[in-house]
């Protein structure tokens, strides 16, 4: 179980249509789950791994039928415990490649649990959390990251609920990679994938997708042409925070990030984005709300935050390893113990 | 021959007291839960085994860690039954009672047997442990001849455990705890044994510590000299040893046979051992026994909750590994879902429940049997599954070893019930060679699941088992799920008539492993006695004893044990039929009872007992005389 080939797999050159399998993908026409599942495929060719040696596990949700189109191997489970079977398989089998598919529904309200001791252990695998701020399996219940206000099939006078911010709850649960992309940039998408895949640690990447059925329209600020450019905001590491075509920038007051006109400003003023910075990263998650006082900022999309630390699969096997090496593994004397008798 | 230890003459010399030979004996040590109750116990348990005693150990404590100090609700017990004959169960009623307060006696002085022994820390004994006691007005119990029944022997062990470690230069503290030590080196005087072998323990467990080994050590050696000379007590037991078979044995208890179970069902067969779980009593010392055992491979992991290791479980088999997570009830409620969806994949996995009392948190520390039908029924959808109980705390280890091999080798999720009586319980243990352990027969492609060189994950052998593929090899990515699959291919599947397929297959699956699991045999007595009493896990012991007698008394009675609930072993109906009644013991509401009605129409009835406590012999020797009129009426 080698991942070392040049080429892929087995010295063959496998294209994303190797990676698709003879199942109808069955989401409804003009799913943002389409584009996500293109990029995957597009991507896997290129990270050099065997196609037996990457798995998909998801849980349930219309995300969470990703595995079914995936030509590798792959689980369905139940809603909300992917991320603990991806714990278990990691944990027995640190050689695999692993991608946990979810939604804002199966991880942050019945999985919640699993996701944020996911984080805390980072496991070196990937969690690709389609966020489309509703429940549309079940036809259109509001979610944990609807937000307040939202009208739904169980919310019909407006939810009451605050909605989770899933960059701030993956940075508070200690997660080592955190990201966000969004279903209508292709291409952006792929990077912070293939990022997510080289980073070793378990990667985060919260993707908005827009279900067209239920919730169509809920990030048409970040796609809209004439609303995108002054609302989103692209991360790159070591470079300042540019947006609006480079016509605005943010400048860092303390801790209080405010905009400013780039024609009164050069881009060394700015905040310039660093990865590694936890402390910067809190602030950038926290682009998310509203505020009177600072007015409206735009969305980051990006890595917020990365950086390593162990791995618990590999601290786990090495601790294994020490004591193999220190005691022999007989299991005549565990079977007997320290205290037998004879009986003659 | 008097018993010396450390071959110090000194101790020859003494006088002989008068010795009386027993059977069997059943001791009981009470004190509070701080009182080292569990540990004088165990170390009276290994000494007799070493003599050559045949044993059966309960310990009984409060859910509580700490509780109040003198309270009733603080009171831990260990029962132990020792003798020269073979000995089934920790026994109903105790010849001897040792007490360190006053709660002690309280509660257990209705167990003692009319004239039975009762030692007395009369320290334990002033106003304040009364009162906290509930004796009425401060009444104090040895003083007042409301125990002129039985003997007494009160004697203020508080008191010369502090006198004879006063040149310790210890803290009263730490000489009160020694004060165990005493009363065991008193039982030891009294039984006959030797305290060579707890001289010796407590030299180890004290190694970094000297002086409290030596104060431990001294207290020891206090107690058995005060028996030996003390005038006023005059007799000794003397109990033989038993006519074990030949062969190495060890002391066991229900939870760490369990763990040596499944390293050894990994080791022999060449696979990981993934264990998850979440701490639960009384499930928890298997997890703590695993995780010691790296060395083996055995990977430990202590989940964020039930559910998670549960499913951490899943994904370790789905990886390849001997996967396997405990609890008790509720945590299996909890795992209830992950275990249908394991049944869904059809994937190898273990599951054990340490039952306790319930429902909901229930009776966490105490032991019930109520699970039976959870552990059959409780998943949605028809989830049929394998279910295994264990008898007697050596029992787990078989019932764990063979768990793992219907999993891997029917490929399912199985599910084993013990109980908190045979998980804290011990026994000595003929413990097996290596060598004489099952190979299992785990089922690899074989070449011939394919169509279009597309690989059918659900391509099944003659008994409905697919193979067990693993990520990793190629040719073979499938992709698997808990939505039903269409026959073969794994492909979802909504399809009504590929359902109703799918769930016979599913069904004939585990009907099937009935032919490959051993045919039921009667434990004792003979088919088609006038009454067999049926039972199943922790009430063996019991029963076995009550058949034994009920026998030696003259009634046709037999005694049959299941160790599997489902599927049941083929000849059971039949072997049922042959007996006139059946009465069938179980710590529950009768959930066993109604399973054998439901599969067999036989009019069986239930023994009913849920007090968070193990039947007693009498106890089922009573309820089962209630349907003597059944026997001779053939």
């Amino acid at each position: 179980m080698q991942t070392k080939n040049k080429s892929n797999g087995h010295g063959e050159t496998l294209t994303a249509k190797d990676f698709a399998t003879d199942q109808d993908v069955r989401w409804c026409p003009g799913c943002g789950d389409y584009s996500i599942l293109k990029q995957i495929q597009t991507i896997l060719p290129s990270i050099k791994v065997p196609r037996e040696n990457i798995v998909f596990i998801s849980g349930i949700g219309c995300s969470s039928r990703f595995p079914y189109y995936m030509n590798t191997y792959g689980m369905h489970s139940i809603h909300g415990r992917a991320g603990a079977i991806v714990s278990g398989l990691k944990a027995v089998n640190p050689e695999l490649d692993i991608w946990m598919i979810t939604g804002d529904g199966d991880s942050l309200s019945i999985g919640g649990n699993h996701l944020i001791h996911l984080l805390r252990r980072n496991f070196n695998l990937n969690i690709v959390l389609f966020n489309n701020q509703i429940y549309g399996l079940t036809k259109g219940q509001y979610s944990p990251t609807s937000p307040k206000g939202q009208i739904s099939k169980s919310t019909p006078f407006g939810s009451v609920d605050r909605p989770f911010n899933p960059i701030t709850l993956a940075l508070g649960s200690e997660g080592t990679f955190v990201a966000r992309a969004i279903d209508r940039n292709p291409v952006h998408m792929r990077e912070i994938l293939s990022a997510a895949h080289d980073h070793k640690g378990a990667s985060f990447i919260e993707i908005y997708q827009n279900c067209n059925v239920f919730n169509d329209g809920a990030f048409e600020e970040f796609t809209d042409k004439s609303l995108k450019d002054q609302n989103t905001l692209y991360l790159e590491n070591g470079k300042p925070l540019l947006f609006d075509n480079d016509s605005k920038g943010i400048i860092l007051e303390g801790f209080k990030p405010v905009i400013v006109d780039m024609d009164s400003y050069s881009p060394d003023d700015c905040w310039i984005h660093d990865e590694e910075d936890k402390i910067k990263a809190s602030i950038l998650a926290e682009f998310f709300d509203y505020t009177e006082e600072r007015g409206k900022l735009p969305r980051p999309f990006g890595v917020f935050y990365k950086n390593q630390r162990n791995t618990y699969e590999q601290v786990f096997q090495d601790q294994i390893d020490l004591y193999r090496s220190k005691r022999e593994a007989d299991l005549d004397s565990l079977l007997s113990g320290n205290n037998f008798w004879e009986v003659k | 021959m008097r018993l010396t230890y450390e071959n110090n003459s000194k101790y020859k010399a003494m006088k002989e007291p008068v010795d009386e030979s027993r059977d069997e004996v059943v001791i009981h040590f009470a004190g509070d839960s701080g009182d080292g109750i569990q540990l004088t116990g165990g170390q009276f348990t290994e000494t007799v085994e070493l003599f050559g005693n045949d044993i059966s150990t309960f310990p009984n404590f409060p859910a509580e860690i700490r509780a109040p100090i003198g309270t009733l609700a603080g009171v831990s017990g260990f029962q132990l039954k020792f003798g020269s004959v073979e000995v089934f169960t920790p026994g109903d009623r105790f010849d001897v009672l040792v007490v360190m307060n006053a709660a002690a006696l309280k509660i257990n002085l209705k167990n003692l047997k009319p004239g039975g022994i009762i030692i007395a820390n009369t320290a334990g004994f002033d106003n304040k442990n009364l009162k906290l006691a509930k004796y009425i007005d401060g009444a104090n119990p040895l003083i007042d001849h409301s125990l002129d029944n039985y003997q007494l022997h009160a004697i203020d062990i508080t008191k010369m455990t502090r006198e004879a470690l006063k040149e310790f230069g210890l803290s009263v503290k730490e000489v009160d705890r020694c004060k165990n030590m005493f009363v065991l080196g008193y039982v030891y005087w009294m039984f006959s044994q030797t305290p060579d072998n707890t001289i010796k323990f407590i030299r180890n467990k004290f190694k970094k510590n000297t002086e409290i080994a030596e104060a431990n050590i001294k207290a020891l050696k206090t107690g058995y000299n005060f028996g030996d000379t003390n005038e006023t007590f005059k007799t000794r037991f003397r109990i033989k040893a038993a006519s074990l078979p030949k062969g190495k044995y060890r002391n066991i208890n229900g939870n760490s046979a369990l763990a040596l179970a499944l390293v050894a069902a990994s080791h022999k067969n060449d696979l990981d051992l993934f264990y998850a779980s979440y701490p639960i009593t009384p499930a928890s010392d298997i997890l703590h026994e695993l995780s010691r055992h790296k060395n083996f491979g055995v990977k430990t992991y202590q989940a964020e909750d039930e559910i998670a290791a549960a499913c951490a479980a899943i994904g370790a088999s789905f990886g390849g590994s001997l996967a396997v997570t405990g609890s008790s009830g509720p945590g299996i409620a909890l795992k209830g879902e992950a275990i249908g969806l394991a049944v869904m994949l059809e994937t190898p996995m273990v599951i054990i429940n340490v039952q306790r009392g319930g429902p909901s948190t229930g009776l966490p520390t105490k032991t019930e049997q109520a699970d039976l039908l959870q552990a059959v029924y409780g998943r949605n959808g028809e989830a049929p599954m394998p279910v295994l109980a264990a008898s007697s705390p050596k029992d787990c280890f078989d019932v764990a070893y063979e768990a793992c091999r219907i999993a891997v080798e029917h490929m399912t999720p199985v599910l084993v019930l013990s109980d908190g009586y045979v998980a804290n319980g011990s026994e000595p243990w003929q413990f097996p060679e290596s060598k004489d352990l099952k190979e299992f027969n785990i089922h690899r492609p074989k070449g011939d699941e394919f169509v279009d060189e597309q690989y059918l994950p659900y391509y099944r052998d003659e008994n409905h088992v697919r193979p067990w593929v693993v990520p990793g090899m190629k040719g073979y990515t499938h992709r698997v799920g808990g939505l039903e699959k269409e026959e073969k291919t794994g492909n979802v599947s909504y399809d009504g008539n590929n359902h109703e397929l799918m769930v016979k297959i599913r069904a004939e699956k585990i009907e099937k492993i009935a032919d490959f699991i051993p045919q039921q045999e009667i434990n004792r007595g003979e088919t088609g006695a006038d009454i067999l009493i049926l039972g199943w896990g922790s009430t063996f012991g019991a029963i076995e004893t009550a058949t034994k007698e009920l026998i030696e008394e003259g009634l046709s009675v037999a005694h049959i044990h299941l160790k599997y609930l489902f599927p049941f072993p083929s000849n059971l109906g039949e072997l049922l039929k042959s007996f006139d009644k059946v009465v069938v013991p179980e710590m529950n509401r009768g959930q066993l009872t109604k399973l054998i009605r439901d599969k067999f129409l036989i009019d069986a009835q239930s023994i009913s007992k849920v007090k968070g406590l193990p039947f007693t012999v009498d106890e089922i020797k009573e309820q089962v005389l209630k349907f003597r009129e059944y026997a001779n009426q053939k």
